[in-house]
């Protein structure tokens, strides 16, 4: 049944039905039990399950993550809410050299079934320690998979997903994102969960994007449509692993790539899509493959500055016109 | 005490020391290779704690685990399989020395960055309250590790929510290099679990005997549902951290202190005077395992000759353990993509 849903409701509705489901399932993190979690994802849980499964915990990123690793290494499965992925930095021990290592390490022999929220992004004014990207760490860590849900229906699916599989996955969600609205039919049957799609049809040039920036590529891309640019716009909806294969119909039919990413450009996400995309494309591209991301810096808090640290639906105008019209002959 | 406990200790004793001696030569000659940390002189600690455990507790354990691994049961040659990084090894040769997992004997890892067997365990000990179950995690640690964030963390929840984790410091004194007056503003490390409100106590870990006892009234009140316990043990180790440290920060007066079996304190008034206290050394006094061979002997439970044979049968089992370790294949690339991905199953992802 479909109706119109907040994203944070969505992930909400999905924690629900998880832990209704199977009493493995629990959830814990800074203020997501008594207050409901700040940004809403886990209100009214603890109420209908209790202290056991719904835990506000103390503030110790580095050992509540790994409280998780350890608890899913007994075949719980804990979902982590860290508060911010600024506040991460303090658990990537747990995440990078327990969680993605000790099933390899151990050679095979521990389920891993963990999954680690993290809202992030540039959302409001919150300064530089408070609006960090920090998927070009993650992506470099064999053994992490990594999903980034931009839509009601794709939080639902993508969380749900998450807790059922065995394997330890990080949820990067968007700050910004949370009270956007969209459509959510919990009866549709899921696809898989790091499959991209194609969010909008065309001819001239394919715009790759993930997160909240994807919803800005496909605005653009709508708006560029008046003036007879056609851009096919493609959401990855995870970074690890990444669905090269529609990446690669779509720039077979366009033969133009920009890569458009909120993170710094320096080394980030889209470097690795460029990369990987140049290499495996080359001889279908009609002109070099750009990259239109967030300026290295850190997020000043002047909202002036802010707002042009990142890509904004005029500035992915810009750079795809640019592109779109590049090496063609006037 | 038990005769049979006593001289069951007295045999893993034997073969941990027997063990990581022989894991030395292998080290030297080329057939291990890597960080290798040795145990000679800790042996009471893993022998008293793990013959205290139930086979349903589960185990976390640090770098320097083989002795643990070994006492819990893991096959020596599984051991020795994995430091020569072969197939048989018992992480598959994917981990190595520092990273020693047995899942069915409840042997949850060796964790090679300091600090991190304190998530894990209350990870588990979590599960095990969540479910209401009569298990309990055991906790290594060493002195070195006490002053990580994850330690205060962890012990804060531990308490908190009363999980049942039997917290062990295995204390000899030293953080790789660095001798614990110079790493702790506070030395008795079992007075920092009071900041958490954790019973703690300090053992002498040269006495398996009250390694033994303390550690089975500690888990005693942890399956009362009382929450964690502390443990404190000071031990020593004989070697360097590792392979690669020939220990030569140490005054060999005090390693030869925790070698003699003779009386110290002299000795150490007229060359180093308070550092370590000569009270102290003397009170941990000698090597472990001569202590409880003594005492075994003492009471009547073994004769000489019958320890002479448990160590020839000891000998034959390291024997056999290298020559398993040496006769398992070496893993395949497609074996380390199948462990990394051992858990996708039937997933789809794309």
């Amino acid at each position: 049944m479909a109706s119109e849903v907040l994203l944070w409701q969505a992930l909400n509705q999905a924690m629900d039905v998880e832990m209704e489901a199977d009493d493995s399932v629990f959830t814990f993190g800074e203020d997501v039990a008594l207050y409901g979690g700040s940004y809403r994802v886990t209100e009214n849980l603890y109420a209908k399950y209790g202290e056991w499964r719904v835990r506000d915990t103390p503030i110790s990123e580095g050992s509540f993550t790994g409280l998780g690793v350890g608890a899913a290494m007994i075949g719980l499965r804990p979902v982590v809410e860290i508060m911010t992925v600024n506040f991460a930095l303090l658990a990537l021990d747990a995440i990078i050299n327990m969680a993605a290592k000790i099933p390899f390490m151990s050679g095979g022999q521990f389920p891993m079934p963990l999954v680690v929220r993290m809202p992030g992004g540039v959302a409001k004014q919150l300064a530089a320690q408070h609006s960090q990207r920090l998927e070009h760490t993650l992506m470099n860590v064999p053994g992490l998979r990594i999903a980034t849900p931009a839509t009601p229906q794709d939080a639902w699916w993508q969380l749900r997903q998450a807790i059922q599989s065995n394997e330890p996955i990080i949820l990067l969600e968007h700050e910004l994102l949370y009270f956007s609205k969209g459509k959510l039919d919990t009866a549709m049957e899921a696809i898989p969960m790091h499959r991209a799609v194609v969010r909008r049809e065309g001819r001239d040039l394919t715009l790759i994007s993930y997160s909240r920036t994807s919803l800005l590529a496909w605005q653009a891309a709508d708006r560029l449509a008046a003036e007879g640019i056609e851009a096919e716009v493609i959401d990855l909806r995870g970074l690890s692993p990444i669905d090269w294969d529609t990446c690669a119909a779509s720039l077979g039919k366009t033969h133009r790539l920009l890569v458009v990413e909120e993170d710094c450009g320096f080394a980030g996400a889209g470097a690795e899509i460029a990369a990987t995309l140049a290499e495996r494309c080359f001889y279908d591209l009609d002109a070099p493959v750009r990259r239109h991301a967030g300026l290295d810096i850190p997020t000043p808090y002047n909202g002036t500055l802010e707002a042009a640290s990142i890509p904004t639906v005029s500035s992915i105008m810009a750079a795809a016109r640019q592109l779109a019209l590049e090496g063609v002959d006037a | 005490m038990k005769r049979n406990t006593l001289v069951a200790m007295l045999r893993d004793m034997l073969l941990a020391r027997a063990f990581e001696e022989r894991a030395a030569r292998e080290y030297t000659r080329g057939n291990i290779a890597g960080f290798l940390h040795l145990y000679p002189g800790e042996e009471a600690v893993a022998v008293g704690v793990l013959h205290a455990a139930e086979p349903s507790d589960y185990v976390v354990s640090t770098y320097r685990e083989h002795v643990h691994a070994l006492v819990r049961g893991v096959p020596p040659g599984k051991v020795m399989a994995e430091l020569f990084g072969r197939r048989d090894g018992c992480s598959g040769g994917m981990g190595g020395s520092m990273h020693l997992f047995d899942r069915e004997r409840r042997f949850m890892g060796g964790y090679a960055i300091v600090g991190e067997t304190y998530p894990v365990s209350i990870g588990i000990a979590y599960g095990i309250a969540m479910r209401e179950l009569p298990e309990a995690v055991i906790c290594f640690f060493g002195d070195g590790a006490v002053n990580q964030g994850t330690f205060h963390e962890s012990l804060n929840m531990a308490a908190l929510w009363k999980l049942p984790v039997l917290f062990v410091c295995e204390n000899n004194r030293y953080q790789i290099g660095t001798e614990i007056h110079r790493h702790s503003a506070v030395t008795e490390v079992y007075k920092r679990a009071c900041g958490y409100r954790i019973p703690a106590e300090r053992i002498n870990g040269m006495d398996v005997m009250d390694v033994y006892k303390a550690t089975q009234s500690a888990l005693q009140r942890i399956r009362e549902g009382t929450g964690p316990q502390f443990l404190e043990i000071e031990t020593y180790r004989f070697r360097g951290h590792s392979m690669a440290d020939p220990g030569s920060y140490r005054p060999k007066v005090e390693v030869q202190a925790f070698q003699d079996e003779d009386p110290v304190t002299v000795v150490l008034e007229e060359t180093v005077p308070d550092y370590p206290s000569a009270e102290h050394l003397s009170a941990i006094g000698k090597d472990n395992i001569e202590h409880l061979s003594g005492h075994i002997h003492r009471e009547g439970f073994l004769s000489a000759d019958q320890v002479e044979r448990m160590r020839r049968e000891i000998a034959d089992t390291v024997e056999n353990a290298v020559q398993f370790a040496l006769n398992s294949p070496e893993p395949s690339m497609t074996d380390a993509l199948a462990a990394l991905h051992s858990n996708r199953g039937q997933e789809v992802l794309i």
